[in-house]
């Protein structure tokens, strides 16, 4: 049994996440749950990575990870618009189809 | 003893674990989504305590505010096109045929192998290695600012970052012709308050944006923080209508699209220019050229995740008769 | 004494968010439990900012939470009122229905 650190738990967290997300992007029907799911994954990598760079005592964290992460939140940002313009786009499509 | 933090902690992970499975199941996609902007809070109060506020600020802001916002967008849009504006119960998304059990088995049984092949590499991986951490502290006082998250971005690995404005440059671009000819669902009416709000708010906005990227070359913050800050200025102007995007201004936006990407790039050939490798700013000038870039960068993603949020490209649209008063 | 009282304000102030949060599970319509949470987090939150306040080192610091508890107040009661106006406009609708 490993030692109870904040390190375990959010490390535990992020992979529970990360998991959850998986399971939705997969198994979710609707699309716009779908990009929930993913964004989900991309929560729980980002978890992982912070966790990576956590120190004990945690005055110096590793900055390298942290920059990982916050390029990571900015490309999964503009992955989503383009998930949820196509969405909107599909949406209109279906919309004219049954009209 | 365990630290009484631990509580917390655990309290927190499981709030954390339960918003996203609660975001995944529950029914109605407008709680869900709501319940997704909980999720993204809780976890940059996580990061906080894995002293990462770096990285909180940025999801808290883009990954929750941004993505939130674009997400209702979304819905606000599926609710125009099917016609359930305003209406209770919201559009109900049952699928037209069900998954085979088979499917949902091989699925479950997949992402089983992903997550243990994770865990097992999590827990087997040395607890807190020897990772960049010495490097970086070494090597910070010729970086020209003081924050090492800053120093990282914006020097050591700034092709990186520079990637990353190509990458909302592409999004923008690929949601301009996405939505090309799309007719656009009405921004809801909003009513005075919430101008009154927004005519409030947005000068304090601007104040704290600049504040955020400013403080990023010493303390937590920087362009991503305080671009994403600047965007809500974006999105107040737009559902308050206080600014409406017009064809003529398209221009000027795909200016300050490029602007920072083009600077970034500009700054890094003029250096590699003078006898050095890309991205080896002179030491005395160091810190007013990362101020720079920034400044810049961030005036780009401002307009940038406006844009995206505004979705569709501001041209008239052929036949927009009658429909935009709808 | 100044760390007792900030503590005594920031538990008083959780209180009343529990209070708003009970009121959010247990009462019938949306405008009710509006009024909730909106009233009781109101009133936490300006007691929570306080005993936080009397912790601070430094007038900046204080004027920061007293500019994060304004706008966190004023940004709270537009979200409550845009709820209501919202769910009062469906409430219209299914009755025209």
């Amino acid at each position: 049994m490993p030692e109870l650190t904040p390190a375990l738990i959010y490390g535990v967290t992020g992979i529970a996440v990360f998991a959850i997300g998986l399971v939705g992007a997969l198994c979710a029907q609707d699309r716009l749950r779908r990009v929930l799911a993913l964004k989900l994954c991309s929560v729980g990598a980002g978890f992982i990575l912070v966790v990576a760079a956590w120190r004990d005592p945690p005055d110096a964290p590793d900055p390298v990870p942290h920059a990982l992460v916050i390029t990571g939140i900015v490309v999964m940002v503009s992955a989503t618009a383009v998930a949820l313009a196509l969405i909107r786009r599909l949406q209109s499509l279906e919309a004219e189809d049954d009209a | 003893m365990t630290d009484p933090v631990l509580v917390f902690d655990l309290l927190l992970a499981a709030a954390v674990v339960a918003l996203a499975v609660a975001s995944l199941s529950v029914r109605d996609l407008f709680m869900a989504i709501v319940l997704f902007i909980t999720f993204g809070l809780l976890s940059a109060l996580a990061w906080v305590r894995l002293s990462a506020p770096d990285v909180a600020l940025a999801e808290a802001a883009i990954g929750t505010g941004v993505t939130g916002a674009l997400l209702l967008k979304t819905l606000h849009h599926l609710r125009y096109v099917t016609g359930t504006l305003d209406r209770d119960p919201p559009p109900s998304v049952t699928p037209a045929t069900p998954v085979p059990a088979p499917v949902i088995w091989a699925n479950a049984a997949f992402c089983g192998l992903i997550t243990l092949g994770l865990a097992a590499a999590f827990l087997g991986a040395p607890q807190a290695g020897p990772g960049f951490d010495p490097l970086v502290a070494e090597a910070l006082p010729a970086s020209g600012v003081e924050h090492p998250v800053t120093a990282v971005l914006l020097n050591f690995r700034a092709y990186d970052t520079l990637m990353e404005g190509v990458v909302l440059l592409a999004a923008v671009i690929a949601v301009w012709q996405i939505e090309r000819g799309l007719s656009d669902a009405p921004a809801p009416a909003l009513g005075e308050i919430f101008d009154g709000f927004a005519r409030l708010t947005l000068p304090a906005i601007v104040v704290v944006g600049t504040y955020l990227l400013w403080k990023g070359a010493e303390a937590p913050g920087g362009a991503f923080q305080g671009g994403a800050v600047l965007a809500a200025v974006g999105l107040l102007l737009l559902l308050s209508r206080l600014y409406v995007p017009q064809p003529a201004h398209r221009g000027v936006a795909r200016w300050a699209f490029v602007l920072g990407t083009g600077v970034f790039a500009g700054v890094a050939l003029l250096v590699a220019g003078g006898g050095r490798v890309a991205f080896e700013y002179p030491a005395e000038h160091a810190k007013t050229l990362i101020l720079l870039i920034e400044a810049l960068v961030t005036i780009s993603i401002a307009v940038t995740l406006a844009a995206l949020f505004h979705g569709r490209e501001p041209v008239a649209l052929p036949s927009s008769g009658g429909k935009k008063d709808a | 004494m100044l760390e007792f009282l900030a503590a005594a304000l920031i538990g008083l102030g959780t209180v009343f968010f529990v209070a708003g949060t009970v009121g959010l599970l247990r009462f019938p319509d949306i405008f009710c439990r509006l009024h909730a949470l909106t009233k009781a987090d109101g009133l936490g939150l300006a007691l929570i900012a306080l005993g936080v306040a009397l912790l601070a080192d430094g007038a900046g610091e204080v004027f920061r939470i007293a500019l994060i508890w304004f706008f966190v107040a004023v940004a709270g009661a537009t979200c409550g009122h845009l709820i209501a106006s919202y769910a009062r406009r469906v409430k219209a609708e299914a009755d025209d229905d």
